[in-house]
């Protein structure tokens, strides 16, 4: 059975699969957009000394990490409208169950690298803002969260490119990203290779220009010459460091 | 200046400062030196607050903040420099000295920049101004340091060791800055081991033993007639 090159660009330049690729790229900035306005003051407040509520949190949070992305997908689309009969009404679509199911996720995740990084910060900055008479609010602003940023960078923008790839188990809701799009042509058709072919294109040409958009930024943000040598390369940056799912 | 009546402090089950008292006089340079682990940071610490004590009192210029606002108001007017210099990384020479003056003491940008070259000419190191911490030496970022404290026109400077992080050839070039600081009036309290500069500018060595000031003399009588036996076996090893 050969390639037949005409149905592989039929798809790739197809609206049914440029659609498909927009919606996984809009579910997947839309996620973590909000994963990461919900991970900053998670993050802060779980740095903070233990408490009751902080262990609830983290316990929280390590469900959402803990948890299979699917499962989590599966439950928010099926279980929660068992539980809120507001989730019942037709606005409910399998976008928004995608929606908050990956943000969710993805803030239990950006949590804990944003804990991270504001754990590598040395507690000898934070000593030298207080010793200026900086109040805890501008310190946090002008001292701790720039130095964050910085070290956050890297693994936020690999977990951006594994949220992008995730975004494919959102198929089986029936949510019409680029996979299910992809999956729907070819049982119909059975030219299995030209059309994952195609998708693959899709999902490559993401990635990749996501790789090119971080390494300017940082590029951009680092501010010693020294750390930039040391920043690791274009392949290894595309090569998400561990896989979930 | 700075008055520290009868403080104790524990780190756990850690006494690590025990009832010490000491008072600082406007103008005075105070060297406070002793072992390692002998509660000298823990001290000095104490005096911007940076560590609270649990027992005692410390006030500044006759000011025994209770809140975190006075707090941080005190602290406004006491300047403070660390062994590892704690300059912000990412901020430029320039960026570190007028942040505080900007946020803490309301200064407009033109104003706190005029006031930071005026501070790092001080220090010998104005035309750095555009460059970032790690591209400076060790001894021109604790320049740096100590015209960053100085922006805020601080009462009284606080030095934790400025020099014991520098390679040697570099601890001249901040102890040169500091005792200019010193010839122009400064309050200052320094700990420090470095002897030549204690008799140089400090008018009190203050000795710090497990916790406790075991001896305050003028530098003379410190280091030709101390008293303790705890004081002698430390001047007995410094010559090592
Ligand atoms: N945050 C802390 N938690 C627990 N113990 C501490 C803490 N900070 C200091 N200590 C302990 O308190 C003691 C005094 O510490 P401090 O840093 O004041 O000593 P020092 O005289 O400055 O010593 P050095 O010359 O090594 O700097 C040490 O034994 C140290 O281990
Ligand atoms: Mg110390």
């Amino acid at each position: 059975m050969a390639f037949d090159s005409s149905v592989f660009f039929g798809a790739l330049f197809s609206t049914a699969f440029l659609n498909g690729a927009l919606v996984t790229v809009f579910l997947a900035l839309l996620s973590h957009g909000v994963g990461i306005l919900i991970s900053i003051p998670a993050a802060l407040y779980i740095s903070g000394p233990p408490s009751l509520l902080r262990w609830l949190v983290k316990g929280v949070l390590g469900v959402l990490r803990g948890a299979p992305t699917l499962l989590q997908l599966l439950f928010v689309w099926n279980a929660l409208p068992q539980f809120f009969p507001v989730f019942r009404e037709p606005w409910f679509s399998p976008f928004l169950a995608a929606w908050i199911a990956l943000s969710l996720n993805e803030a239990a995740y950006q949590t804990e690298i944003n804990r991270a990084a504001l754990g590598a910060i040395d507690p000898g900055q934070k000593a030298a803002g207080v010793a200026l008479g900086l109040t805890r609010f501008q310190i946090l602003r002008k001292i701790l969260l720039p130095q964050a940023v910085r070290v956050a960078l890297p693994s936020t923008a690999n977990e951006f490119i594994t949220l992008l790839k995730i975004t494919s188990l959102a198929s089986v809701i029936s949510l019409s990203e680029l996979m299910s799009v992809t999956s729907r042509a070819v049982a119909t058709t059975f030219q299995f290779t030209e059309y994952y072919a195609a998708a693959l294109v899709y999902y490559l040409v993401m990635v990749y220009v996501l790789v090119f958009l971080q390494s300017r930024l940082e590029r951009r943000l680092v501010w010693n010459t020294s750390a930039a040598a040391a920043a690791p390369g274009m392949l290894q940056k595309a090569m998400a460091f561990y896989r979930r799912s | 200046m700075i008055r520290v009546d009868n403080i104790s402090k524990r780190y756990g089950d850690f006494l690590v400062l025990d009832k010490v008292s000491l008072s600082i006089a406007k103008g005075a340079k105070v060297v406070i030196c002793g072992p390692s682990g002998s509660g000298k940071s823990t001290l000095i610490r104490c005096m911007n607050y940076l560590a609270p004590h649990d027992t005692g009192v410390v006030s500044i210029d006759g000011v025994e903040p209770k809140n975190r606002r006075s707090c941080e108001a005190v602290r406004r007017e006491v300047g403070m420099v660390f062994q590892n210099f704690n300059l912000f990384p990412h901020l430029t020479i320039l960026e570190n000295c007028i942040l505080a003056p900007m946020m803490a003491r309301k200064l407009t940008r033109a104003q706190a920049t005029e006031r930071a070259y005026q501070y790092l000419k001080r220090v010998h190191i104005s035309e750095q101004a555009d460059k970032y911490p790690t591209q400076l030496s060790g001894g021109q970022q604790q320049r740096v340091a100590i015209a960053r404290a100085l922006c805020m026109e601080p009462k009284v400077m606080l030095f934790d060791e400025p020099t014991s992080a520098l390679d040697p050839e570099m601890v001249g070039e901040v102890l040169d800055v500091m005792v200019e600081l010193a010839g122009d009036g400064m309050t200052m309290v320094c700990v420090t081991h470095e002897m030549a500069f204690a008799r140089k500018v400090a008018d009190q060595i203050v000795f710090m033993d497990k916790g406790q000031i075991v001896e305050v003399a003028p530098p003379e009588q410190f280091f030709t007639a101390a008293t303790s036996p705890r004081a002698k076996t430390f001047l007995s090893q410094l010559q090592h």
